[in-house]
């Protein structure tokens, strides 16, 4: 596989040495002329230094022959050039861009973008879950990050305990899909009682997430 | 709302040298309501006292912006900013998100005219026309 890393600076270090020792053919494209030396003497991959959103520059570094391209620049507008030149001109299906600002990803995608992903909306989701609880563990976002897959301990002091989950008025964005017990897997029903010590996966919409885990712990601070 | 057949609602991205000049010329007529979006409220300066449009402060690459704008309601956007891809994110958005009628941006870098084109843009570069302009001058005074 070949790919085009463009922009982007100590992230990309990571990238390269996990990607050259996975055996990919690399590119890296980046305006940084100091950063271009000390990589080009480090790896055996290809190193560019110039804007990778022109396109004479994409078309010198042998972007026709790229499977992948990576745009990690720090402008938005830039990193969607650089995919869309990779994809409409170039016809290359697999474009990554990093955006800032989140509103962004659906208009990317929109936009052809095959996948976009805004590290300072995951870093500020991840924090926000931090601070709300720490009960949750393996959480993880699905469909395109509007829904949450997480897992919750059902402790002592719960007001869901006993109670059947028809009892419980969880939001309509969210459901009990399976609860563990005893190393057993339960898949619930509306009869199902809720134990002390169980651990319950749920599906729930981004939104009602806190709510939801509201209605599980009782208070949150 | 009730909108003279004639009257257009533009909506002008950057308000530097070109765009304030488009402004300015553009809100002289009547029939034009005009909006200039620039991410400086010192651009503004820029404008003449008899500018008669709106001035919005803010980043215009946030889709928000342009919403608040009213960009469902433009007939014309013109991105002027001094950044290529800004402009050319600007006019995709409008374009294929809002559905905006006539779009049109600014391209500093002729190289990326090409690129432009093939995503169905329409682009205006200065450095392009100016030296068609030249060559042209030359050409008719000959040697």
């Amino acid at each position: 596989m070949n790919i085009f890393i463009i922009g982007g600076k100590r992230e990309v270090y990571f990238l390269v040495k996990s990607f050259t020792s996975k055996g990919y053919q690399l590119t890296i494209i980046n305006q940084d002329v100091e950063f271009c030396k000390k990589m080009s003497r480090q790896f055996k991959i290809t190193v560019v230094n110039g804007d990778g959103s022109k396109p004479f520059i994409l078309d010198e570094a042998g972007i026709a022959y790229a499977d992948m391209v990576i745009a990690l620049t720090d402008s938005d507008p830039d990193n969607l050039v650089i995919c869309q030149i990779a994809e409409k001109i170039y016809g290359i299906k697999k474009t990554f861009a990093i955006v800032s600002d989140p509103e962004n990803i659906k208009i990317f995608m929109q936009l052809g973008v095959e996948t976009v992903i805004s590290t300072s909306y995951i870093i500020s989701s991840i924090i926000e879950q931090r601070a709300i609880v720490d009960d949750i563990k393996n959480l993880t976002h699905i469909g395109e990050g509007n829904v949450a897959l997480m897992e919750v301990d059902v402790t002592n002091d719960n007001p869901v305990i006993g109670k059947r989950i028809h009892e419980i008025h969880f939001p309509e964005q969210a459901i009990i899909s399976c609860i563990m017990r005893d190393g057993k897997t339960v898949i619930p029903t509306g009869k199902t009682e809720i134990m002390e010590d169980d651990h319950l996966i749920i599906i729930s919409e981004l939104k009602v997430q806190s709510e939801v885990l509201k209605i599980i712990k009782g208070k949150v601070d | 709302m009730s909108r003279k057949i004639n009257e257009q609602y533009i909506i002008i991205v950057g308000c530097g040298r070109l765009g304030a000049y488009l402004a300015n010329s553009l809100s002289e007529r009547k029939e034009n309501s005009v909006v200039v979006i620039d991410r400086k409220d010192t651009a503004f300066q820029r404008l003449k006292t008899s500018f008669s449009g709106f001035m919005v402060e803010a980043d215009a690459i946030e889709s928000e912006v342009l919403k608040n704008a009213k960009i469902q309601k433009a007939d014309v956007l013109v991105a002027t900013t001094n950044d290529d891809n800004t402009n050319i994110m600007i006019a995709q958005i409008a374009k294929s998100l809002f559905n905006v009628n006539h779009v049109i941006a600014r391209l500093i870098d002729p190289s990326r005219e090409r690129v432009y084109s093939e995503l169905g843009i329409e682009t205006i570069s200065p450095t392009a026309l100016s030296a068609i302009e030249i060559e042209r001058l030359i050409l008719e005074k000959g040697v």
